[in-house]
């Protein structure tokens, strides 16, 4: 593949919208999709390496991490309805019970 | 069409994680099927799964089998750990039932989740490939997050759950950029091939992909081994959660980081020493500092006890900043000590604490040692080892972390890491300062001491001491296990 680089260039750029969109979003749903959205940026580093290399190793770790990514989703909604059950919100600015 | 060949494939490595998940599985069924809100029964079993567990585990000592091509492997660096989180996670399950029963979620799947978790620490441990690294951590992780936030109705184990959900998932993405990273520069996920790789390249250093790759990898772990300045999770997240899942978190998970971590940095990545070593050197010493002086000023219990849990992997991070012998088996044995004195002192904590998580601050403790002379006893063993005086297995641990350090020329790491140690007998000392030297306020009758909580403090207790007595004991196990590296 001749283009690694562009390929590696997109997803660092991915994989930096989304952390200063966790590190700025208040809300706790549009943070776990930045944080997938991380996720996937790996993800396209995987592949386009993969290809890169020639061998599969990184296509196989990708089937992988969307699996873990669909558990993560599950168990991360789940917790979010159970604090939007006793708070009435999701924002992370009502996470604040507990402050040193 | 070509038929596939499907390699022989060895279970061997693997029983003890097959037999947890399955007898995981079963409880989860039983769980269902068996109506009535005591759980009790659920408790006795998993323990007498986790006791199997070890068994099976302490047979397997000795050997060296590598299995399903090379992505596990069976040996005694593997087995050490994995005893240490079956004693993190038999002794939580000890002090569970009574907790949930007084806080009124004694859901039964709180059992099968600390088992499925355990399998995710064991195959960190045993991992040779990113990969299954990868995926134990992840098992271990989703188990966490459905652990810290337990207490379904309780606002502040909502707020454990999801905070630590979310900056745990955030921690993942940094840790598997690394993953990607290394893989690009070595072509490889297996972690021997890596070390191949690198030791081919004429300057590995120089080699900007790889070194990413290592500190994305570096951060993701420091994360999960709570050290700073990635600690920011860590104290809210052990407040809000239950009790005994706190303890659970403190001993289990963080042994589980660094078993991980010592695999992939010393094994794979030895070429890389003087570069990665200088990162943890400055990692320790902000982790002990921070840790300890922020635990000066906590009143809550729980609190205290977190930031001391930053403390201490500060301490484990001085012997892997020296990754010669000597740190790497202190770090064993200090992981291994520390889950006992964490978790006895975590019962203590559970027992002198009210419904509603009541009475969790230094001052409810005022008059204990007098109407609990035994259990105050314990409590001050727990702590002593906590601080690190001898004779107590705390000492002997942070004796090889400093010593490993200082045989490899960082005198200053250990000076820092001896100055903080004495700082945080100031805390440790206070809870102690209350438990004898205050009038009682309280009568303690709410108390009750059942069985297994007395058992999980028995043991504990004997966890803290012999070691610290004959630290021979441990430590020539230790010193088989790193013999891999």
């Amino acid at each position: 593949m001749e283009n690694l680089n562009g390929y590696l260039i997109i997803s660092a750029i991915l994989f930096s919208i989304g952390t200063i969109g966790v590190l700025t979003r208040k809300n706790a749903i549009v943070i776990f999709m930045c944080v997938e959205m991380m996720l996937n940026a790996v993800n396209l580093t995987f592949v386009a390496l993969s290809r890169h290399l020639g061998n599969l190793d990184g296509q196989v770790f990708v089937l992988f991490v969307m699996t873990v990514a669909a558990a993560e989703a599950a168990v991360g909604l789940a917790l979010m309805i159970a604090f939007y059950n006793n708070k009435e919100s999701i924002d992370v600015d009502d996470i604040n019970l507990m402050k040193w | 069409m070509d038929m596939i060949t499907i390699p022989a494939v060895n279970v061997t490595p693997i029983l003890p994680e097959i037999f947890l998940s399955v007898l995981a599985m079963v409880l989860l069924l039983i769980n269902v099927l068996i109506p009535g809100d005591r759980k009790t029964y659920l408790s006795y079993l998993s323990f007498i799964g986790i006791v199997v567990t070890g068994v099976l585990v302490g047979a397997g000592w000795g050997g060296h089998i590598e299995s399903f091509n090379g992505s596990v492997v069976l040996d005694n660096f593997a087995s050490f750990f994995k005893i240490i989180f079956l004693v993190a996670a038999g002794l939580a399950i000890l002090i569970s039932d009574q907790y949930m029963e007084r806080e009124g979620c004694n859901h039964g799947e709180l059992y099968p989740l600390i088992l499925f978790c355990v399998v995710g620490m064991m195959l960190m441990a045993s991992g040779t490939d990113l990969m299954t690294i990868f995926l134990g951590l992840e098992v271990m992780s989703v188990s966490l997050y459905v652990l810290a936030g337990f207490n379904r109705a309780n606002k502040k184990s909502n707020e454990a759950g999801l905070k630590y959900f979310l900056l745990g998932a955030f921690s993942t993405g940094f840790l598997l950029y690394g993953m990607a990273l290394t893989y690009g520069a070595t072509g490889t996920t297996r972690i021997a091939k890596i070390a191949a790789a690198v030791g081919q390249m004429s300057l590995p250093s120089a080699n900007i992909m790889l070194v990413a790759g290592m500190l994305l990898m570096l951060t993701g772990f420091a994360f999960k081994v709570a050290a700073a300045p990635f600690h920011m999770w860590t104290p809210d997240v052990y407040e809000g959660a239950p009790t005994p899942m706190t303890a659970f978190m403190s001993a289990g998970p963080k042994a589980a980081g660094f078993a991980a971590a010592l695999r992939i940095f010393l094994v794979a990545l030895p070429t890389l020493q003087v570069e990665w070593s200088q990162v943890l050197w400055v990692l320790a010493v902000l982790t002990m500092t921070v840790g300890n002086i922020t635990a000066l000023r906590q009143d809550n219990i729980k609190r205290m006890l977190a930031y001391s849990s930053i403390a201490h992997a500060g301490y484990a991070l001085v012997g892997f900043a020296a990754g010669n012998g000597t740190g790497t088996a202190g770090i064993l044995f200090y992981m291994l000590s520390y889950a006992f004195m964490n978790i006895g002192a975590f019962a203590i904590i559970i027992l002198v604490a009210k419904k509603g998580e009541c009475n969790g601050t230094v001052q409810d403790f005022a008059g204990f040692g007098f109407k609990h002379p035994v259990l105050a006893a314990a409590m001050t063993i727990f702590l002593f080892s906590l601080a690190g005086m001898p004779p107590t297995a705390g000492f002997i641990g942070k004796f090889y972390l400093f010593s490993g350090a200082i045989q490899k020329g960082y005198i200053w790491l250990a000076i820092i890491g001896v100055l903080n140690s004495a700082a945080s007998v100031y805390y440790y000392l206070r809870v102690m300062v209350y438990m004898y030297m205050k009038e009682s306020t309280e009568e303690f009758d709410w108390m009750q001491v059942t069985a297994p909580m007395a058992l999980c403090v028995a043991i504990s207790v004997i966890g803290s001491l012999i070691p610290g007595i004959v630290p021979s004991l441990i430590l020539q196990y230790a010193q088989e296990a790193i013999k891999l590296i």
